[in-house]
């Protein structure tokens, strides 16, 4: 074992708290920062030291780097974890840690930098011959290039603007009769809304599933630890994670693996990150999305599946360790299931419920693994994300998995907060999700049928759902 | 003469008086407001709750300042109902 050092884990909630633990199995040092809201958080509770950071409000503390680094070295640290979210891919922060004299748990600051910026990700991903989303090689001038464009790469084709984002500034188009019909007044919307009327084009993929490669690399060996497939989502908020991701065909699932290991290699990635595909089930294609140069919430999806520990394997390699495991080493063992518990609302548009828990109890028994972020008497306050915690389960295959998970929800008890627990329970008895026919949207097409059959909450008299309509947004 | 009406947070939160920064609040001393009109805005975990009069009258006192920390039940704003 290696000499005892002190790491300050950066974070809040369930990471802080599997962060936390990961330390201390390996003989190390635990210290984590809080809030004011956290001083009596579970992660606080479970580490050596605390360190209190004044205010509540995230900018005023766990997104402070400086503050986190004074932390570190008040502290003796000689390690920074970040988790996910908050400064995990803020490179500037990894430096300051650096500079710091510190070690970061997590792949080198110029690496996070590149993959974080959407142009020069992708620029790297096509290096490595990495399929990325077929399209123009850049802004197309006129609708005859378009044409031509598009029938090279098959339509439906997305029309985007090259000043748009965010869902906006898009239009899809199933045809070339349909292209010549829209691009004019595609590009006076796009002149109109952004000051910009450059267009360029894009495959459209209608019914994409979210499939992600966890990958890791020591600098010298790189790994692709399987995949695991998120598709059930609202608003891009992953609800149920799995892996394997199921019907994949055997030689798709060796490239896509394969194509992400490249990836890592060719940028000599250390650390733990994930690589991110939209797959497309009626072409059997995939195409890169981005990658996420940190540890992810639906990590134990992996671990559960290969038998592995990933943020010991984190801290091992960020304080000089080899890669602990080969190729060769990492075999799936059946079916995984995640299932986020959030303080959320399903009848109310998924709105927080923050509140205290009155009761929690975590289901038990073969095959269950949960990782919380609070326990019983703890209150989820409003100022973070809603997470209770992730209830993980392993079974032989697929449909097992499934029964046992909703074995499990049956069993979990919960009061004091609305959670999505009822409606997570909904979404794996929908038999297109037994069947693997979903995609991305389903979630959101299925809503209504979903939370159909739960039971009605305490809804609010005196307010009401200030969205989408609020034109206020919040950093980070 | 009808009594003032307390409108107190049903939500934990933080909250805001303006829909944006740059944007006037959304009511004023003085304002007359409409039954299940916009007082605030309470933010939750990023999202946003909309804080809502329950009558028609005229707000006479906004007690909680842009950005301020709320608890439920903390009164935000008093108005007196314009009838009754």
């Amino acid at each position: 074992m290696a000499e005892p050092v002190t790491v300050l884990v950066a974070n809040r909630g369930e990471i802080a708290v599997r962060v936390v633990r990961a330390v201390r199995e390996l003989g190390h040092v635990a210290a984590v920062v809080v809030s004011d809201a956290d001083r009596d958080s579970l992660a606080a509770r479970l580490a050596d030291q605390v360190v209190v950071l004044p205010g509540t409000a995230s900018k005023d503390t766990y997104l402070d780097g400086a503050a986190v680094v004074a932390a570190a070295l008040g502290v003796g640290a000689s390690a920074i974890h970040p988790g996910y979210g908050f400064l995990s891919e803020n490179a500037e922060f990894a430096r300051s840690v650096v500079a710091a004299g510190l070690v970061w748990v997590g792949p080198s600051p110029d690496v996070i930098a590149v993959m974080g910026d959407k142009a020069t990700a992708l620029q790297q991903a096509r290096a490595a011959g990495v399929p990325t989303v077929p399209g123009s090689d850049g802004v197309v001038p006129d609708v005859v290039t378009a044409t031509a464009v598009a029938e090279t790469i098959g339509f439906p084709v997305a029309i985007k603007a090259a000043a748009g984002g965010g869902g906006r500034g898009i239009r899809v188009v199933d045809s070339a009769a349909e292209l010549a019909a829209q691009w004019d007044v595609t590009a006076a919307e796009a002149l109109g809304a952004f000051g910009d009327g450059r267009l360029y084009l894009e495959k459209f993929i209608r019914r994409a599933r979210h499939v992600e490669v966890q990958v890791f690399g020591d600098g010298h060996r790189f790994v692709h630890l399987h995949d695991r497939d998120c598709s059930l989502q609202r608003r891009h908020q992953k609800l149920v994670e799995e892996g394997p991701a199921p019907g994949l065909p055997d030689a798709t699932r060796a490239d896509l693996h394969e194509s992400a290991r490249r990836l890592a290699a060719e940028i000599g990635y250390v650390g733990a990150g994930t690589v991110e595909y939209l797959y497309d089930a009626e072409a059997d294609s995939f195409h890169f999305i981005e990658m996420n140069t940190r540890i992810q919430v639906e990590h134990p999806v992996t671990e559960e599946l290969l038998g592995v520990d990933l943020v010991q394997e984190q801290l091992a390699v960020a304080l000089g360790a080899p890669l602990s495991f080969d190729q060769e080493d990492l075999v799936p063992r059946g079916h995984v299931l995640e299932l986020r518990i959030n303080a959320e609302n399903p009848l109310m548009s998924f709105f927080p419920s923050p509140g205290t828990l009155t009761a929690l109890t975590w289901p038990s028994g073969p095959g269950v693994r949960v990782d919380p972020g609070v326990t019983a008497g703890d209150t989820i306050s409003p100022y973070y994300d809603s997470m209770i915690g992730k209830l993980v389960v392993r079974a032989a295959d697929r449909a097992g998995a499934i029964a046992r998970a909703r074995r499990a929800l049956a069993e979990l008890e919960l009061a004091g907060v609305q959670s999505t627990a009822g409606f997570v329970g909904a979404a794996l008895a929908d038999p297109v999700f037994g069947a693997a026919e979903h995609h991305t949207k389903h979630l959101e097409e299925q809503l209504d049928v979903l939370v159909a059959g739960l039971s009605s909450s305490s809804g609010g008299p005196g307010w009401s759902v200030a969205e989408p309509a609020s034109e206020r947004t919040v950093d980070a | 003469m009808t009594d003032i009406v307390d409108v107190d947070s049903p939500l934990p939160g933080v909250f805001f008086r303006r829909p944006a920064s740059d944007k006037p609040p959304f009511v004023e001393t003085g304002d007359t407001v409409e039954a299940g009109q916009t007082l605030g805005l309470i933010e939750i975990m990023k999202q946003f709750a909309s804080l809502n009069s329950p009558v028609a009258g005229t707000v006479v006192e906004i007690l909680v300042e842009d950005g301020a920390n709320l608890d439920p039940g903390t009164v935000v704003v008093k108005v007196r109902p314009s009838d009754g």
